[in-house]
């Protein structure tokens, strides 16, 4: 803790040292002269964190595999983020040079964080479009004649089999193929699950802009009564419901759940989307097309949607992993995605055990880490695009 | 202050050159402009929107807005170059000695805090004086500014004071540091004629008083003559003329400076008078309305006639625009009737019938709300064709083409544009066709040129005038600005407080004996005179313009 105090004092003044160096060096240049000390000091505290962030990563690669272990995954986060940021400056180059008129100006402004989210994007939807023709096995297949628990990395030294390499779960499944698969169910059933809220939450909204009066306080009371109770455990609920009722009806379950999110988020699309709408209907041209006598179809789709695709746009994108989050939830309850289909929160589940194995042998408990890691990079992947869309949409220039 | 050294000029400003970023390129805004002004001098920069007044009126603070660059020449305050000077150096410059007064006060104002506390900020933080004394000193300057009530007025919230108020509240801060300079940016841009000619006296005495040199931004020619001593015409980033006042004005130079001064004088021949027994094609009947309980409208009456233009003027909030809200429908009036053609129409816009609804079309004020953005020209005027007419295909672009031609664009260049690559003028002109398109007999103009250059509105009232020769159109013209009923209207109704003052034939109203309140309105009206505001004050006294004398009526 002294330690800590006194390395923190130690920044301020090399801090002050550093500008005082600045301001002498380049003749007092408008730069250093007005910096704040603020500023000089997250150069400084920036420099120590890189610092420490290099030594760790050489840890991480010593020969004394004691040492090597312990910074094994920030190792390959240092790895991933690297190779990642070259990937994105790759892609954004290839974007520049190929394409339309339209694609390459959008490329030139476009940040790296947003080039890097559209790259991920684009390959979790090819892994999920073709997962059938890319897994080498199938998604609930037990393979015959080779273990469970085959470890990661392929090393038969310490117990891998280089054809499985990401190794084999409890009962003897390929990992890879299952995160694979796992891209088509859970990534998709994700998508069909936002289309319906927007679909839902967006036309209730608009309309309840348009309109007012009391079908606007009904709409939006029920809606206050859907958000008032906790979403996860509300779904949890009727998930509960739902799995009696599935059987007997002969409904999988997994439209259930399609269904029960989707209503559930639509309550948030529907506050946004009335709010939005409700600026655009104080508008004059929508006042001018009331006038002319257009109908409630021309109004909310003509007049008030195309309008309104900028905010609604980056809210399907945060919606999106809110809802690929809670279904993911709900498989690590398991009522989400039922076996033996693929899903990578049914994943983290089932193989959270190993994640104790950390500190001595990362590779064990590399395998529900595989599974949170794809949700996490798609998580992130899409906030960075939604960032962006939202940068550009709301015209902030800089 | 001393007053010897009053030959070195205060602000200096050289070759400045001023770049925006627009996509990914730098374009100039500011193209090499000289400035100089001395201690307690006031100069005035006129201009179109678009010009760069406001630009080089915040370069004179050593200033940019987000997204724009100085790239060239210097900026000289009292011997400092503020484009070189620290950020310490101008930290201690800005608000103590420049101040800057925005157009709009009530969005400058921060909401949650009185109006005292915003103004003792700037001398606190200075350590110019302390909390008390600054707070006493603006109580002093209230009373400078003829604020009503100066002891109490500070301790209300911006939200509680009146649109004129506030915008003397607002050069009362600018002053509380009694600055060497102050910019004004177009501070009675949005206020009526009789709370302007109020907040123009207040300051101009107080900048009097104080020896305040000031930058004064404005696009009315009519204000400038009334505030400054000099005048510098900008245009598209480059100067076009300075000189003094009474120069300026008597014998302008450059042919834009000419044709500014000319706008004023374009006046329509008077129409012969209206048969009697002549059926209106509308006729506002006894109508009283309300926005929920509150009354709004009393007993309004008023007659418009086939090819003819009634304006119908009076202040904000004095029932103009809810009379047109009436006629079209959007607030069913309480009592009373709206005839069309000797029928009457139903109260609700929604009852009316499709044909009723083609014929009373509406221009708006703000040309920038009242196209969707989303839409092109041609997607927005072929809605009405295709709603109304019924025509599709080819022959939808055929009668497009005509109505873009009628407007004087050139269909091939704008029927692909979105609105917000037209201009505010060519905005208006699309609004205009939009409602064309409906072959209307009738349009409410609901202050279509306030929010326009006097260049370009004089266009959009010619336009109008000759639109309404060709086609034989009716106009309500809704307006505050009595120049504009003077070029353009036949019959003249004022309106205060929802009830109709007055109403009768141009000439009559522009000439004497009018109503007391007509009088106020007419007299409060700016002129190119620049002694005019001096004579009025002398000739009426400081008490009897403005709010106050409203009030009084």
């Amino acid at each position: 803790m002294i330690w800590f105090a006194a390395a923190l004092l130690g920044f301020a003044a090399i801090a002050w040292g550093f500008r005082f160096a600045g301001q002498v060096a380049t003749g007092r240049a408008p730069y250093f002269r007005d910096m704040t000390f603020g500023v000089a000091y997250g150069y400084i505290f920036a420099v120590a964190a890189l610092v420490w962030l290099v030594w760790a990563y050489l840890q991480g690669r010593s020969p004394d595999p004691a040492v090597a272990n312990k910074f094994f995954f920030l190792r390959i986060a240092v790895e991933g983020f690297i190779v990642f940021a070259i990937g994105a400056w790759l892609f954004r180059l290839f974007g520049r040079n190929v394409g339309t008129k339209g694609t390459k100006r959008l490329f030139r402004s476009m940040p790296l964080t947003a080039s890097f989210g559209i790259m991920m994007i684009l390959i979790y939807v090819f892994v999920a479009v073709f997962a059938s023709f890319l897994a080498p096995y199938g998604q609930a297949e037990i393979i015959r004649g080779v273990p469970a628990n085959i470890m990661p990395g392929g090393d038969i030294a310490l117990g891998g089999n280089p054809d499985f390499p990401l190794g084999t779960d409890q009962i003897g499944r390929d990992i890879l193929s299952r995160l694979i698969y796992g891209a088509q169910n859970t990534v998709g059933i994700a998508f069909a699950t936002t289309v319906i809220a927007f679909a839902l939450g967006g036309s209730m909204g608009f309309l309840a802009a348009t309109l007012g009066g009391w079908l606007d306080q009904l709409l939006s009371r029920i809606v206050d009564v859907l958000m008032a109770i906790p979403s996860l455990i509300f779904a949890l609920l009727l998930m509960t419901i739902a799995s009696v009722w599935a059987p007997r009806l002969g409904i999988p379950q997994t439209y259930f759940m399609i269904l029960i999110i989707a209503v559930i988020d639509s309550t948030r699309v529907y506050r946004l989307s009335r709010a939005v709408g409700q600026s655009i209907v104080v508008m004059d041209y929508i006042e001018a097309a009331k006038l002319r006598g257009e109908g409630m179809g021309y109004l909310m789709f003509k007049e008030i949607l195309p309008n309104a695709t900028a905010p609604l746009l980056a809210e399907f994108g945060l919606r999106f992993c809110f809802v690929f989050l809670t279904i993911a939830s709900l498989s690590f309850l398991g009522v989400g995605i039922q076996p033996p289909l693929a899903d990578w929160g049914t994943m983290v589940r089932d193989l959270g055990g190993f994640v104790n194995f950390a500190q001595f042998a990362p590779m064990v408990a590399t395998p529900p880490l595989l599974a949170a890691g794809a949700i996490a990079l798609l998580a992130v992947a899409v906030n960075f695009v939604v960032d962006w869309m939202l940068h550009r949409s709301s015209g902030l220039k800089d | 202050m001393t007053q010897a050294a009053d030959t070195t000029p205060l602000v200096k400003i050289r070759d400045i050159r001023i770049d925006g970023r627009s996509d990914e390129t730098w374009l100039p805004i500011i193209k090499g402009v000289n400035l100089t002004l001395q201690r307690g001098q006031v100069l005035g920069l006129i201009g179109e929107s678009g010009a760069g007044k406001s630009t080089l009126g915040l370069a004179a603070m050593g200033y940019t807005r987000d997204g724009v660059r100085i790239s060239g020449g210097s900026v000289e305050f009292d011997g400092i170059d503020l484009l070189t000077a620290s950020a310490a150096v101008k930290r201690d410059l800005l608000g103590k000695r420049i101040a800057y007064v925005a157009q709009s006060a009530a969005a400058s104002f921060n909401p949650a805090h009185r109006l005292i506390d915003q103004h003792v900020e700037a001398p606190v933080q200075h350590g110019i004086a302390g909390r008390k004394d600054s707070a006493e000193d603006g109580i002093a300057l209230y009373r400078k500014l003829r604020l009503p009530n100066p002891e109490e007025i500070g301790f209300r919230y911006p939200h509680q004071v009146s649109g004129g108020q506030l915008q003397r509240a607002m050069t009362a801060m600018a002053m509380s540091c009694r600055p060497d300079l102050i910019i004004f940016d177009e501070p009675t841009t949005a206020l009526d004629v009789t709370t302007q000619i109020e907040v123009l006296s207040a300051i101009r005495d107080i900048v009097a008083q104080y020896n305040t040199a000031a930058i004064y931004i404005t696009h009315d020619l009519a204000v400038v003559a009334q505030m400054a001593d000099r005048i510098k015409v900008l245009l598209r980033g480059e100067e076009i003329e300075t000189a003094d006042t009474r120069t300026m004005l008597t014998a302008p130079v450059q042919d834009y400076t000419k044709s500014l001064w000319a706008v004023r004088s374009f006046e329509r021949p008077a129409k012969p008078a209206v048969q009697t027994g002549a059926v209106p094609l509308v006729s506002v009947r006894n109508v009283d309305a309300a926005y929920g309980k509150e009354k709004v409208l009393h007993d309004v009456s008023f007659d418009i006639h086939a090819g003819r233009t009634v304006a119908v003027v009076g202040e904000s909030g004095s029932g103009k625009s809810t009379t047109a809200r009436c006629i079209t429908g959007l607030l069913p009036p309480m009592a009373g009737q709206i005839l069309f053609d000797g029928a009457p129409l139903p109260p609700d816009y929604r009852k009316r019938s499709k044909d009723q609804l083609r014929q009373i079309q509406m221009i708006y004020q703000m040309a920038d709300t009242a196209l969707n953005p989303r839409m092109s020209v041609g997607q927005i005027i072929a809605r009405p064709v295709q709603f109304y007419l019924g025509l599709t295909g080819k022959a939808k672009r055929q009668r497009v083409d005509a109505l873009l031609n009628q407007i004087e664009l050139d269909p091939a260049e704008y029927y692909n544009r979105l609105p917000s690559e037209l201009s505010g003028g060519q905005k208006q002109r699309i609004g205009i066709a939009r409602a064309l398109a409906a072959e209307p007999r009738f349009i409410i103009c609901d202050e279509v040129t306030s929010a326009l250059d006097q260049l370009v509105a004089e266009g959009i009232l010619r336009l109008l005038a000759r639109l309404q020769d060709e086609l034989s159109l009716s106009y309500m013209f809704i307006t505050h600005d009595l120049a504009t009923v003077r070029a353009i209207a036949d019959e003249v109704v004022v309106m205060k407080d929802g009830y109709v003052v007055e109403q009768g034939p141009k000439a009559e109203m522009f000439s004497p004996p009018h109503h007391a309140y007509t009088d106020l309105l007419l007299s409060s009206v700016p002129e190119m005179d620049p002694d005019w505001l001096t004579n009025l004050l002398v000739e009426r006294g400081v008490d009897n313009i403005g709010d106050a004398a409203v009030n009084e009526l």
